[in-house]
């Protein structure tokens, strides 16, 4: 489904991605983990089309994408979510899913330069049935994408986005990728800032999605939720990955526990002062 | 070749005016995130103050200089703590939009104190000018470069070794970490105004007596040429803004000894697209960053709007068609005629600037492409009025498409820059290109409006003409805001980068949104010429697109009948404050910085 390799993006002396090469076979789920700044969002970016790769390819189902605009990347069936959520906060919550599913218009296909944009205002303006169909359809749709968090977003789907929680414009994003039926579903820290409640509550939300057999990428801090979820994990550190397998495997590598906890600094190991337990409880006293 | 030693000498006294004004904005880009475009028109203060002391007064130099720093210093101060200090942190765009509003009270207020007229500014300075070799230098330039330099070096040694000029570089990097380190941020934001607008005082003072005049309206070009060099440089950048103010002044000064000096500000306005286009972040800026992702991605205002229960609309359109038959006032009827026309231009504002969050200040010359389109059209070739109109509306349509075209990429208050300059550009044109537009005699005796053959002389039926073509457009915008284009646009403007994502291309709907906007605009500017059987370059000022913007907003951004509304009650409030007197067009200005600071969501609400 999706096909990296060697894909590398340096920001001046930084290289942030650095020869990354990762797979994503049909209906699997794959989780990035690695410490902030290890350039897991910069790989998501390149891969939607958002920046641009100094070097390696990008495939997608077939399709060269490295480098492509983000809608084109878009059109060919990946859809995104960002780790800060950008919902479109004057938006309703029908109209924000409503936009995921613009790639799938057809009243907006046409790609024929100047004709095609006229043709898409005429049909905005003349509503042929076939667009007043094809409208209704999609508004059925949204509630039955909306359905997939229970009554969080379905009692609020008139309110504006900029009105709802932290958490439930993570969901928006969510529902607004799901209306684009995307082929591959990248999550950008989808549980980040949420409870434990919440976050129990998204893992069955991606473990759903995961058995209706779409194919997953995930970047997630949460390593239990890592755990629960992925067929493999990828480890990146210093944007280049340092580990990948199942996620047992992934979990017990030292470099791994290395990246994520850091190691000891020579001299506290070794020049550690121990303080007798007679001076404690000196003090407490 | 003496010429061109002289040239270069001109252009370097220039572009070291140009310094002062474009460090000024560099300095407040970089600490308050804000393109600030009341700089003219301290500048334009600061030019007065010096021409006070010295014409009025009869002050030496050495006082009326530092009088010219220090009062627009204050009045700088002024602007940021009483006009901007309770609008951060609100939508992003409300700053600017009330610093547009606050330069429209100076530059108006100044009209009404000194009048329109250009004052001679005589330089008290001798008039004798050195030859050193092929070069001529006179006094005034040796004071300019020596006022530039010496400013520069303090400047610099202010921001390098003062506690405050560390403040000041702290809070640009990184505005909160800088209050988490104990900044006084409201403090240093006051100085930097304050320093910003006393380096602009200063240019505005020597640019006076450089020229020999000063005006109201000089703030509004050395704007522009600010921004120019600033953007040049790369815009937030100290060394950027002084090196790009040499090479505009350089560049101008050679272009106009090679073209004619009709062709000056072109070169600014020029370079200002040409830089925005290839390279957003100036000469010495990053080219591929990426914006950062905001929480949520609201340039505007948020709110609900205001939804009219469709009897009161219907209620509405019937007494403004009916209305002709019980006022047949032409008095009143007139003014309900500029309030359509300016509803039209307003409709165009919302869709463009409102829906699809393209903020547009150049609208006034969509307006003069549509005039001069239909003009032309009637007058050269014969077409009929009505035809010749619509036809313009579709010329408007396309070429807004073509001339912002370039500027798609850009984003927020870069977007405002560009388009200032395509409007600038337009009037530029219609002004040099005399053998289509007749330069600045204009086109007299255009054909009167006319439908189906019949011309249409008295003000009834150029309200009934009016009324109906801004009824039609109003029915079509409301019709798109329901379709999956009203959606799309919006999602343009909330966030373009999540928009993208999600398959949305940015070239296809601003290309679509400043078309229609376009042809709205177009057929305004169209029906306005024949009404008023002449236009000139003048007809459509760049205030006039302040004003159409103000509408928009006041009815609020994206909402079609509250721009119909924001027009309507713009056009007539003023009417009805006739005994004001010239003052009145102060009045726009304040309602625009009023209403941002107090209801930026405007009257019907944003949609």
């Amino acid at each position: 489904m999706l096909d990296i390799i060697n894909l590398t993006r340096r920001f001046g002396g930084l290289t942030a991605v650095d020869g990354v090469s990762l797979r994503v076979a049909e209906g699997e789920t794959v989780s990035i983990i690695g410490p902030n700044g290890a350039g897991k969002t910069t790989l998501f970016n390149l891969i939607s089309g958002l920046d641009t790769p100094d070097a390696g390819s990008v495939q997608l189902a077939g399709h060269a994408i490295a480098g492509l605009a983000p809608e084109r990347i878009a059109a060919l069936g990946l859809a995104r979510t960002f780790q800060h959520g950008r919902v479109f906060g004057n938006l309703s919550v029908r109209d924000n899913v409503l936009v995921g599913a613009h790639t799938r218009l057809r009243t907006a296909r046409s790609g024929l330069p100047i004709l095609g944009p006229l043709a898409e205002l005429a049909l905005a303006l003349l509503r042929p049935a076939a667009v007043v169909h094809e409208e209704r359809d999609l508004h059925a749709e949204v509630e039955t994408i909306l359905a997939l968090f229970g009554e969080r977003l379905q009692s609020r789907i008139d309110q504006p986005a900029h009105s709802l929680s932290y958490a439930n414009r993570r969901r928006l994003e969510i529902a607004r990728a799901l209306a684009l039926h995307p082929r591959l579903l990248l999550l950008d820290e989808p549980t980040a800032g949420m409870n434990p409640t919440e976050t129990t509550e998204m893992l069955e939300v991606i473990r759903t999605l995961k058995n209706r057999g779409l194919s997953i990428l995930l970047i997630e801090h949460k390593l239990e939720l890592v755990m629960q979820l992925s067929d493999r994990v990828v480890v990146l550190d210093g944007g280049a990955t340092i580990a990948e397998g199942l996620p047992a495997t992934v979990r017990d590598n030292p470099q791994v526990i290395d990246a994520y906890l850091g190691r000891k600094h020579p001299a506290e190991v070794t020049n550690l002062p121990v303080r007798p337990a007679s001076a404690l409880t000196l003090e407490v006293a | 070749m003496a010429t061109f030693f002289d040239n270069t000498i001109n252009g370097l006294v220039v572009g070291n005016i140009y310094a002062l004004v474009a460090v000024g904005l560099a300095l407040i880009f970089g600490v308050a995130g804000l393109i600030n475009f009341a700089h003219g028109s301290v500048y334009m203060a600061g030019a007065y103050v010096g021409w006070l002391c010295v014409t009025k007064l009869g002050l030496p130099l050495w006082v009326a200089l530092p009088a010219a720093a220090a009062g627009s210093a204050l009045l700088g101060a002024a602007i940021e703590r009483c006009g901007l200090r309770a609008l951060y942190g609100k939508a992003r765009i409300a700053p600017l939009l009330a610093t547009i509003g606050i330069s429209f009270i100076l530059d108006q207020a100044s009209q009404l104190i000194f009048g329109p007229f250009p004052q001679a500014f005589p330089s008290p300075l001798p008039t004798t000018r050195f030859q050193l070799g092929r070069v001529s230098i006179g006094y005034l330039d040796l004071l300019v470069a020596a006022v530039s330099l010496s400013i520069g070096l303090a400047l610099w040694a202010f921001l390098r070794f003062s506690r405050l000029g560390w403040a000041v570089r702290a809070t640009a990097q990184d505005r909160d970490a800088a209050q988490q380190m104990g900044v006084d941020v409201n403090r240093v934001n006051l100085t930097t105004f304050a320093l910003a607008a006393a380096l602009g005082g200063l240019g505005g003072a020597l640019v006076g007596m450089y020229y020999g005049s000063v005006y109201p309206t000089m703030g509004f070009q050395a704007t522009l040429k600010g921004f120019a060099a600033a953007l040049l440089g790369g815009l937030g950048s100290i060394p950027g803004a002084i090196v790009g103010s040499l090479l505009l002044g350089l560049i101008e000064s050679y272009g106009v000894a090679v073209l004619g000096s009709s062709y000056r500000n072109l070169f600014a306005f020029g370079i200002l697209i040409a830089v925005l286009v290839v390279r957003p972040g100036g000469l010495f800026g990053d080219r591929r960053g990426l914006p950062p992702e905001p929480m949520t991605g609201t340039f505007i205002a948020t709110s609900r709007p205001v939804r009219l229960p469709p009897w009161a609309i219907w209620a509405l359109g019937t007494a403004a068609v009916l209305l002709p038959l019980v006022v047949p006032n032409p008095y009143i009827l007139q003014i309900l005629i500029n309030a359509w026309l300016y509803g039209l231009l307003a409709l165009s504002l919302t869709l463009v600037s409102g829906a699809t969050g393209q903020t547009s200040l150049g609208h006034a010359g969509l307006l003069a492409i549509g005039g001069y389109a239909s003009s032309l059209l009637a007058v050269r070739l014969g077409w009929p009025v009505e035809v010749s109109i619509l036809a313009a509306g579709l010329i408007t349509a396309g070429l807004a498409v073509v001339l912002v075209a370039p500027a798609f990429r850009l984003r927020g208050h870069y977007v405002a820059i560009a388009t200032l300059g395509i409007g600038e550009i337009v009037t530029l044109v219609i002004l040099n290109w005399e053998s289509l537009t007749n330069g600045p005699i204009g086109l007299p005796g255009l054909p009167p409006l006319s439908l189906f053959g019949t011309p249409l002389v008295s003000t009834q039926a150029i309200y009934w003409l009016s009324l109906g073509v801004m009824l039609v457009i109003l029915l079509m915008h409301a019709r798109l805001d329901s379709s999956h284009l009203g959606r799309t646009f919006r999602a343009i403007r909330e966030d373009e980068v999540a928009a993208q994502s999600y398959g949305i291309s940015l070239n296809r709907y601003k290309g679509l949104a400043f078309a229609l906007g376009g042809f709205s605009a177009g057929l305004s500017g169209a029906i306005t010429a024949h009404m008023y059987s002449y236009i000139n370059h003048e007809t459509f000022g760049n205030t006039i697109s302040i004003l159409g913007l103000t509408m928009a907003i006041l009815g609020g951004m994206g909402n079609a009948l509250g721009a119909v509304l924001g027009a309507a009650l713009l056009i007539i409030a003023p009417e009805m404050l006739r005994f004001l007197g010239d003052s009145r067009m102060l009045c726009y200005g304040l309602a625009l910085v009023l209403l941002v600071r107090f209801r930026p969501q405007g009257l019907m609400g944003t949609m």
